[in-house]
């Protein structure tokens, strides 16, 4: 069924009961040609460009929960390419140009809102930072404008400016950044992969990755044994786990990331804006809530759930920015597992097993990579080689020290992330 | 999360600094890289039971040994990294 206005409106003149189920429920086969593990965006996304960009008929995803039940419908719904250095710009420069035409060609209605994005600087050094990443995206192609103190005051009027550790010097304008409705895009390319044939079988936990050989069988499930010629996993903080069945270990330490809403609000925050010196970030949902972040806790969690400390300096970070929001409720707060890597960018490569491919180590930022690793991840299962924007994104650069992506310049290092 | 080190006593978790896995208490030989890679890079990442190596930083700045649950921060146990032992950084 394609979704259209006028079937909107014929179904809400017929008492809405022409509406199909959005994707089937099939049981698994004896035998696919690739299998994707984790039913989340980007194994959602990798199993449509399979059967959309490659022709591939026999494709499933297994997921051990529900679709959208992981990060996917976890975070702060964040799409932007603001990325610095070579690898990551070009890489998440196709990601924004694929969520440009994302709803056209799932026809779903995700949400994305180009509303724009302002990162903050506070002092001349920033500024120059700041203006060197601007000219680094304008380079890619992106869009990026640098304001000064009154243009952000223009944009953001009910910002502190004057702040006294951390006054507003300016910030770096990303309009064509935004956000989009976090589970819609699952679902978006749940039901759009499921149309070309793809089966989601869902409530299906991978319990084994059959190995013989060095060369990939096929996975042993909740629900059975499944072969499969090629075997992605996508299992972002279970990467280690998920891994390990196929006796693997991982440059990945999962961590937690909290996150808040508070109560629905009249329309107050008009664009995403992100105060990097307090570790803060915020924008408003189409609900009217108030979502916003700050950093990791900083130690390896599986709990999906964070300490006080942080939470405390994430509030007191945003009252810092900006004080008005102190009358606001937060309404509830969460954390996610973080697939953290040294460096703080991702991977997707073989992997020592002939056939089995991963996709992992998203770090904090996968949600807007949604597209493009699903697009890249695609190639690579079904040409053998590395897609041309994600060709840096290899294993191999932890052993060799070699084309290390360290956005932050911290170092490559499990806690500096 | 709070953390008893065994010199100060139970503490708020914010006075401590986390390095990371216990893997940082084995110090590769030098020169050789594949052994160096996995001490830097590769790690377990256990849902569940782990030990890893923390600092008092903003106490008696001892390096401790946490034996600790990912999965729900239940700490377990800690102990003083002895200067026997390889101390990290």
């Amino acid at each position: 069924m394609r979704y259209n206005a006028f079937k909107i409106i014929k179904e809400g003149l017929t008492g809405n009961k022409g509406w199909t189920p959005a994707w089937r429920e099939p049981e698994p086969k004896f035998e696919y040609d690739m299998i994707i593990i984790g039913g989340g965006g980007h194994g959602l996304a990798t199993a449509y460009y399979l059967a959309k960009n490659h022709g591939i008929k026999n494709i499933a995803v297994v997921e051990k929960g529900y679709i959208g039940s992981g990060n996917i419908g976890r975070n702060t719904t964040i799409v932007r390419a603001n990325y610095f250095l070579p690898g990551n710009s070009e890489f998440y420069s196709h990601s924004l140009k694929l969520w440009e035409t994302l709803e056209k060609e799932l026809n779903y209605n995700v949400m994305h809102s180009q509303r724009g994005l302002i990162n903050l600087f506070h002092s001349d050094g920033q500024r120059d930072a700041f203006a060197r990443r601007g000219n680094m995206m304008r380079n890619q192609g992106d869009d990026a404008e640098l304001l000064n103190k009154e243009g952000v005051r223009a944009e953001l009027p009910y910002l502190d400016f004057d702040n006294a550790r951390f006054p507003i010097y300016g910030g770096l304008f990303h309009k064509r950044g935004g956000t989009a409705r976090h589970d819609a895009v699952a679902w978006g390319y749940a039901r759009a992969a499921d149309q070309l044939g793809v089966d989601l079988i869902q409530k299906c936990e991978v319990t084994g990755i059959d190995v013989v050989g060095e060369v990939v069988q096929g996975v042993q499930t909740s629900r059975g044994p499944i072969r499969a010629k090629k075997v992605g996993i996508v299992a972002a903080g279970r990467s280690s786990q998920v891994a390990a069945m196929a006796g693997l270990e991982v440059p990945i330490e999962s961590h937690v990331l909290q996150a808040f809403v508070t109560e629905g609000l009249k329309p107050a925050i008009d664009h995403v804006v992100s105060f990097g010196m307090g570790h803060f970030y915020i924008s408003q949902s189409d609900k009217g809530g108030l979502v916003f972040g700050g950093d990791l806790d900083f130690y390896a969690s599986y709990a999906q759930r964070g300490n006080l400390p942080m939470m405390e300096h994430v509030m007191e970070a945003g009252m810092a920015l900006m004080p008005a929001i102190g009358k606001a409720k937060v309404l509830r707060s969460w954390g996610g597992i973080m697939d953290m890597t040294p460096d703080g960018s991702f991977i997707i490569d073989r992997t020592e097993i002939e056939n089995l491919y991963m996709d992992c180590g998203w770090c904090y930022g996968g949600f807007k990579a949604v597209p493009a690793s699903g697009w890249c991840m695609a190639h690579l299962m079904a040409e053998d080689r590395p897609h041309e924007v994600a060709k840096r994104h290899t294993f191999e650069r932890f052993r060799t020290g070699y084309g290390i992506m360290d956005e932050e310049g911290t170092g490559s290092q499990h806690n500096l992330h | 999360m709070r953390i008893n080190c065994p010199l100060c006593g139970d503490r708020d978790r914010r006075e401590f600094y986390y390095l990371g896995a216990e893997d940082y208490l084995v110090r590769p030989a030098e020169g050789d890289l594949e052994a160096t890679h996995e001490y830097l890079h590769i790690r377990k990442n256990p849902d569940g039971l782990t030990k890893d190596v923390w600092q008092h930083e903003a106490g008696c700045r001892a390096w401790l040994l946490l034996k600790r649950n990912t999965a729900t921060h239940e700490v377990l146990t800690v102990e003083l990294i002895k200067p026997k032992k390889a101390i990290p950084i």
